[in-house]
């Protein structure tokens, strides 16, 4: 397609095709301000939000995805209508804009933000015009340095009672005991499901937790554990079984006589959660080692340990390292079962619970700030470690 | 002498023998939740959920009033042969299979006659699922004939904002990532490389650091408290993993193939919408898939973001309230837990295989 200029320089012919240029451009305006027009009153009808709960829902999903889909379609043909070189200059942006824009307002900036808020006390750096930064500099600074802790936060965080707990939590039960359960549960049980006949069965049912949020886990859970008074029938299946075996009963989870290793009780979860996610990939890495090494390992009378441990594991090495990774990175963000189960007391705290806590019930958003972007310099070198892997492995295409 | 043949049977009876165990270990939790949200109130409150199958138990076999019969609760009495005072009767005396128990107070309580004999305790109904789903007050009849009238927990306008809340945060950040990865694909432009290298670098961003900035620019916007809120926050969190999954799929597709639309005159958008959009069918299932149930299933950013408003809470949100508010109300939560699961495990078993593949994929949330 020609710009207007270039049409012009041909001729009268060419007048009809400048007029259509024109009268596309229009409508397509048009269409925009329409379409605008009724996204914005569909976001306020919404935001208002008095009509009946299923009309709103309906209402809410046609014009969420509706929307999007218009949009793109409107600008795409706003840009279609330029010429070819602005085309092709100006069409990328319209396809991947959109993400990135995204990307960067709930993430990328996000992340600045976030760090640069750690840096000061709990109400945070005062709230003045950044236009004071220009007009009184001075001013603006002193106001901003009366609240600046510099990395007190982080001192905190390294330093507080409730902190180390944490973060011992956070090492020793999440990541140095439920993930390597998980890995070796989810482990044997691909290996077992891969030499039965009822494989898909007994998969679907192993993997099924993974379909159920953890609130909903920690119902089912919490009933396991319930505790009723001595005496009585336990209706919790762990205190029947312990009583019956005669035990006393207890209230599992917040058992502090015990602490910290109540947190065993919340890892059993995790493992029960988790295992089905291991054991899907470590299935699907087990059918991709080649029959003959293992037939020829057999024919030289290797057992099945022997196979398991010298064929096996170092075939699906790569496997493991991957989803030990993924599952370090899941217990380090671990959130849902701890809040749910006990709050964070009884010694089960975790940093999430306590970014929570301290971000929006204790409302000292420095030091929350401080331990969410502690947070995301542990994940960091899991998660690259992990990329490399994924990428390594390639199972996708 | 064991032959081959019996060795490999007796392996693979071992095999599946422990893989049963496993399964069923795995199953008891969720059984035991199902078989409960069926029972009483009462029932649940005091026993087990295992004695809906048959066990042995203490079962009534003769009912003795204390005054009809002459005794006197002051001192000891004599019943069927066995002598015995109040306090010991309250707390129950066994002699051989019989057991003699006073159930109520010294002054009009009665007592039972018992015998150890097999039993079940099965009187399942739906009354737990009706009082959490109605919007209305519900009328329930106890097993001795008297009403009670309990407020519902409108589970239903929770599963509906559940729906809400999941369809379009599905949705949208699938749409928007797939243009975005057709364009990281097949596309020229300035900067692509920085743009697509900052896409996989997010990955590695908990959301937890992005909830304070993005609260305080949905206060700025107030759409704090909306759909509109959280579609957009699971829009932004989703769309690292959404755009890298799709992308590696995407781009993977035979190049011929989109040359020779070109070639035919189609403009990108054409070739995305009538091509690539219907190639990449499974891949844009598998993260549809995971997108939805983790949306679905997600309690902290609907927390931040919807808070408790009725009007739009979710079903974790109202499970987890009620775990908190009333934790011992099992015949509640045992429902409420499986309306919650119902959805994401019909999704889950129709369109597992995808769900897998998105797995194998690397679905890893950051």
């Amino acid at each position: 397609m020609a710009t207007p200029q270039q049409v012009l320089k041909r001729g009268p012919k060419a007048v009809n095709k400048v007029s259509a240029w024109f009268l596309r451009f229009g409508l397509t305006i048009l269409i925009m301000v329409i379409a605008f027009f009724f996204l914005y009153q569909g976001f306020l009808f919404l935001r208002a939000g008095n009509a009946p709960k299923w009309v709103m829902a309906l209402a809410a999903i046609v014009w969420g995805v509706g929307g999007i889909a218009i949009l793109y379609y409107i600008f795409n043909a706003l840009v279609e209508l330029l010429s070819v070189t602005w085309t092709r200059r100006l069409q990328p942006f319209v396809f991947v804009g959109p993400a990135i824009a995204m990307l960067l307002w709930f993430l990328a900036l996000p992340t600045l933000r976030t760090f640069y808020l750690s840096l000061f006390g709990r109400n945070g750096p005062p709230s003045l015009p950044l236009t004071l930064l220009f007009t009184a500099p001075r001013e603006y600074l002193t106001a901003l340095s009366t609240q600046f802790v510099g990395l007190g936060n982080y001192i905190a965080v390294f330093t507080d009672r409730l902190m180390l707990g944490a973060l011992r939590n956070n090492i020793l039960f999440w990541i140095g005991i439920a993930t390597p359960l998980t890995v070796i549960a989810g482990l044997l049980i691909a290996v077992l499901a891969d030499r039965s006949k009822f494989e898909r069965a007994a998969k679907s049912l192993i993997f099924m937790p993974m379909a159920i949020s953890f609130v909903g886990a920690s119902v089912i859970w919490n009933f396991i554990y319930e505790v009723n008074p001595p005496g009585t029938p336990q209706i919790g299946l762990l205190n029947a079984i312990v009583v019956a075996l005669g035990g006393q009963s207890h209230g599992w989870t917040n058992y502090v006589d015990i602490a910290p290793w109540n947190n065993l009780f919340l890892v059993i979860i995790v493992v029960w959660l988790q295992a089905g996610y291991a054991m899907v990939l470590f299935s699907a890495a087990i059918k991709g080692i080649p029959e003959e090494i293992m037939e020829a390992a057999r024919v030289d009378g290797a057992s099945e340990i022997q196979i398991f441990f010298n064929i096996m594991v170092p075939q699906i090495q790569g496997t493991i390292i991957a989803v030990t990774t993924t599952i370090i990175i899941f217990t380090l963000k671990i959130f849902d079962v701890v809040w749910v189960m006990t709050g964070g007391q009884f010694g089960t705290d975790v940093i999430a619970t306590q970014f929570y806590r301290q971000s929006f019930i204790n409302r000292n958003s420095g030091f929350g700030s401080a331990i969410a972007i502690v947070l995301l310099v542990a994940v960091i070198p899991v998660m690259v470690y992990n990329l490399r892997q994924m990428k390594e492995q390639e199972t996708f295409r | 002498m064991k032959t081959a043949r019996t060795q490999k049977l007796s392996r693979a009876f071992l095999v599946n023998s422990i893989l049963a165990l496993i399964v069923l270990l795995w199953m008891i939790p969720v059984i035991g939740l199902f078989v409960s949200s069926f029972r009483q109130r009462f029932d649940i409150q005091t026993t087990p959920w295992w004695y809906i199958f048959p066990h042995r138990d203490w079962v009534a076999t003769k009912t003795i009033d204390p005054r009809q019969a002459g005794l006197d609760a002051n001192g000891p009495m004599t019943v069927e042969g066995v002598t015995a005072t109040f306090e010991e009767m309250r707390a129950g005396v066994e002699v051989g299979n019989t057991r003699l128990i006073w159930i109520g107070n010294r002054r009009i309580g009665n007592i039972q006659i018992q015998k150890k004999q097999w039993t079940t305790t099965a009187n399942l109904s739906l009354d737990n699922y009706r009082q959490i789903l109605l919007q209305k007050d519900v009328v329930i009849k106890h097993a001795d004939g008297t009403l009670e009238t309990v407020r519902s927990d409108d589970f239903i306008s929770a599963l509906l904002n559940s729906l809400t809340v999941s369809v379009p945060a599905t949705v949208i950040p699938i749409l928007i990532a797939a243009f975005a990865a057709y364009g990281f694909a097949w596309m020229n432009f300035r900067g692509k490389r920085f743009w697509f290298t900052l896409v996989v670098a997010l990955l590695v961003v908990p959301l937890q650091i992005a909830l304070v900035p993005v609260l305080r620019d949905f206060a700025g916007l107030h759409i704090n408290g909306t759909f509109l809120g959280i579609w957009l926050a699971h829009t932004g969190f989703g769309l690292p993993l959404a755009t890298y999954l799709l992308y590696n799929y995407i781009s993977s597709l035979p190049r011929e193939t989109l040359e020779s639309a070109f070639i035919d005159g189609a403009s990108h958008f054409d070739v995305f919408r009538q091509l690539v959009l219907p190639l990449s069918v499974p891949a844009l299932a598998s993260f549809a898939i995971f997108q939805f149930l983790w949306v679905w299933n997600d309690y902290l950013v609907a927390l931040v973001i919807l808070g408790p408003d009725p009007n739009t809470r979710i079903v974790t949100v109202n499970l987890a309230n009620i775990v908190g508010d009333r934790g011992q109300d099992w015949h509640l939560l045992t429902a409420g837990a499986f309306m919650s699961m119902i959805i994401p495990l019909i999704v889950f078993f129709l369109l597992q295989r995808y769900f897998v593949r998105g797995l194998l994929a690397g679905s890893v949330k950051g």
